[in-house]
């Protein structure tokens, strides 16, 4: 993502994402974020960038 | 099992016949060296023997019991299959009884979430599926074996329970209520069923896994108004954290399964009580309010289990006791009857000295395939009906509860049941750059397709027992060379057959003509001149978008020596 509205985008997408976590609570939001993990993959259609993905977003959870 | 009281084989609807102990031959001091010996009367020793007769090959079949199989099991038959029993010319019977089902529904508590609708159209002369009890299956196998008293001979309570090869023949031993005798046959097929004793005898074990997750199958008889439909359920509310399957049978009998939870006692649970209470539990939810009586039930574990080599010199292994597949992908009897089918044809060509004995050896690679096929997707099915970890959990439960409402994550939820496997790196499969230049069709390894060529009349019911050539045509005339091509296939294979498929009616000596209306050349991307040669279990054995009479003639001899021609 480049330039200010992409960047603006991304504010708006935490926002977003940290309110649905919120109001799935803490006994869903696993199940809601493997929900919404199913949903953006069905819309990316791209397994090579899902793949990327999820290794971006495994990488460093210990630190 | 059964209910408290009651004897194995005292069912509710079907009477169990009882087949005569006869003396066999041997026990007279007969040494005679039969071509065939089959271990094993159900269902695919019973086929193998039909397609051997058919061919006009002799066998001797071995059967340990002296009656049909206890309870329902194998009950779902694919239309491949009744392809299969239409060849062994007993499909009608089978028609008439059994329940044929084109859909499903898949329930998520308790919500149906999924609508299967299974590939058919009017070019099929069957149903994608039926249900039959086994004990039919078995019982009209036999009825038709009856009808070749020269070629089958079928022994009752003589059981297989020991071969050895010697030189090049098999001997087995066989057990009866009257002594024991060696039987000497050229070969011998292994349909003795996941306990072979055969497989035992040799030393041979199957490799695989176990995959988790236990099923206990319940038959009951009740007056049920549903239609024929698989039905399947995830976190029911009867069985909260595990799949229930429910499938109409003949006679008013339903087939229940349910999957034990990870701490169920499979012992526990196969008690008569426990299976009661269960199975009224998921007949309440489907709401069933009337009577029911408990006729059969059993448990399986879901294995992927099989030989490494399906033949052992003269010796092939076919069905159970050279794989073992989970139930829910009905694959154990549908490709049982492809195994029977499959040796069965190339023993006959062997034996009649139309093949030599390699070709016997493509009987390993085409259906171990077909079983690491099955493998391959019951191990998709298996990972969601038992998730294995946390993380195949959250992403069933994820894919469930989105099924509610969006369409993408619904076919996840469907019990896989596996087609016809493609035998496309078969030793017998040949010119796969002709089949490459194909734009749809049935490709090479494929098994063919039906089209309906009249209002009660198929294509796949004019191939022949041996190869057929299916020769596509716009006018009358057939292309140069095909009759010559023809005599000299007849040649080889004298069972060979040609089928013109031709836009315009025609007239040739010798040549089974069919006229296309077009659905035909559609269904297998033809246009004029164009050739598939089928092999006598209707795979795809090579195709020619334009016939090549040296190719179609060194594809067939290439076919009949196992590829090595």
């Amino acid at each position: 993502m480049s330039g200010s509205r992409g960047f603006e985008g991304l504010e708006r997408a935490y926002d977003l994402i940290a309110d649905a976590i919120d109001a799935a609570g803490s006994e869903q939001e696993a199940l809601f974020l493997t929900k919404l993990s199913l949903v953006l993959a069905h819309k990316l259609d791209d397994l090579v960038a899902l793949e990327e993905a999820i290794a971006i977003a495994g990488a460093d959870l210990d630190v | 099992m059964r209910p408290a009281g009651r004897g194995e084989l005292e069912s509710l609807y079907f009477q169990y016949p009882t087949f005569e102990f006869r003396r066999s031959p041997e026990l007279k001091g007969d040494r005679a060296l039969h071509p065939v010996a089959v271990a094993g009367a159900g269902p695919v020793g019973l086929a193998a023997a039909l397609e051997l007769a058919r061919r006009g090959i002799a066998c001797v079949v071995l059967e340990r019991k002296n009656t049909v199989n206890d309870g329902s099991r194998a009950i779902c038959v694919s239309r491949h299959s009744f392809e299969t029993l239409q060849q062994l010319g007993v499909a009608s019977r089978f028609e008439e009884k059994a329940l044929g089902w084109t859909s499903g529904r898949c329930y998520y508590r308790d919500r149906m979430i999924y609508r299967l609708e299974m590939p058919h159209s009017p070019e099929e002369r069957y149903l994608p599926m039926y249900n039959i009890q086994q004990q039919y299956i078995e019982q009209f196998l036999i009825d038709r074996a009856s009808e070749f008293p020269e070629l089958i001979d079928l022994r009752w309570q003589n059981e297989v329970t020991s071969v050895a090869a010697e030189g090049d023949e098999v001997v087995s031993e066989v057990q009866t209520p009257e002594g024991a005798y060696c039987l000497r046959s050229r070969y011998l097929l292994a349909a003795d069923g996941a306990a072979s004793l055969v497989r035992k005898s040799l030393g041979l074990k199957l490799h695989g896994e176990n995959l988790p997750g236990r099923y206990v199958i319940a038959d009951v008889r009740m007056q049920h108004d549903f239609p024929t439909e698989r039905r399947s359920f995830f976190e029911s509310a009867a069985n909260p954290d595990s799949t229930i399957l429910i499938h109409r049978q003949p006679d008013d009998i339903w087939r229940i399964d349910w999957q034990l939870r990870g701490h169920e006692d499979p012992v526990e649970a196969v008690r008569e009580a426990n299976v009661r209470r269960r199975l009224q539990a998921i007949l309440d939810m489907i709401g069933h309010e009337g009577a029911w009586d408990l006729e059969w039930w059993s448990i399986y574990t879901a294995n992927t289990l099989c030989l490494d080599d399906y033949r052992h010199g003269r010796i092939l292994f076919v069905g159970d006791s050279a794989h073992i597949v989970p139930i829910f992908g009905v694959r154990g009897l549908n490709n049982g009857f492809d195994d029977a089918v499959n040796a069965g044809w190339k023993l006959a060509y062997v034996l009649q000295g139309r093949a030599g004995d390699a070709l016997l050896d493509s009987y390993t690679p085409e259906r171990r395939g077909a079983t690491l096929d099955v493998f391959r997707n019951a191990g998709k099915s298996s990972r969601f009906m038992t998730p294995p970890s946390r993380g195949y959990a959250l992403l069933r439960k994820a894919a469930l509860q989105l099924s509610l409402s969006q369409e993408f994550t619904r076919r996840l939820a469907d019990p896989r049941q596996v087609a016809p496997y493609t035998y496309a790196d078969s030793p017998l499969t040949s010119f796969p750059e002709r089949d490459r230049e194909f734009v749809g069709g049935v490709p090479a390894g494929a098994v063919a397709v039906n089209r309906r060529t009249g209002a009660d009349d198929f294509l796949l019911g004019h191939a022949g027992p041996g190869f057929t050539g299916l020769c596509f045509s716009k006018g009358e005339s057939l292309p140069g060379g095909l009759p010559d091509l023809a005599r000299r296939l007849q040649s080889i294979d004298p069972d060979f057959r040609l089928i013109q498929v031709s836009r315009t009616p025609a007239r040739h000596e010798g040549i089974d003509v069919i006229v296309d209306e077009g659905n035909i050349s559609e269904g297998y991307a033809a246009r004029d001149g164009t050739f598939y040669l089928l092999r006598p279990d209707r795979h795809v054995a090579a195709r020619w978008l334009v016939a090549e009479s040296a190719e179609i003639e060194s594809a067939l001899r290439a076919a009949l020596a196992g590829g090595t021609g």
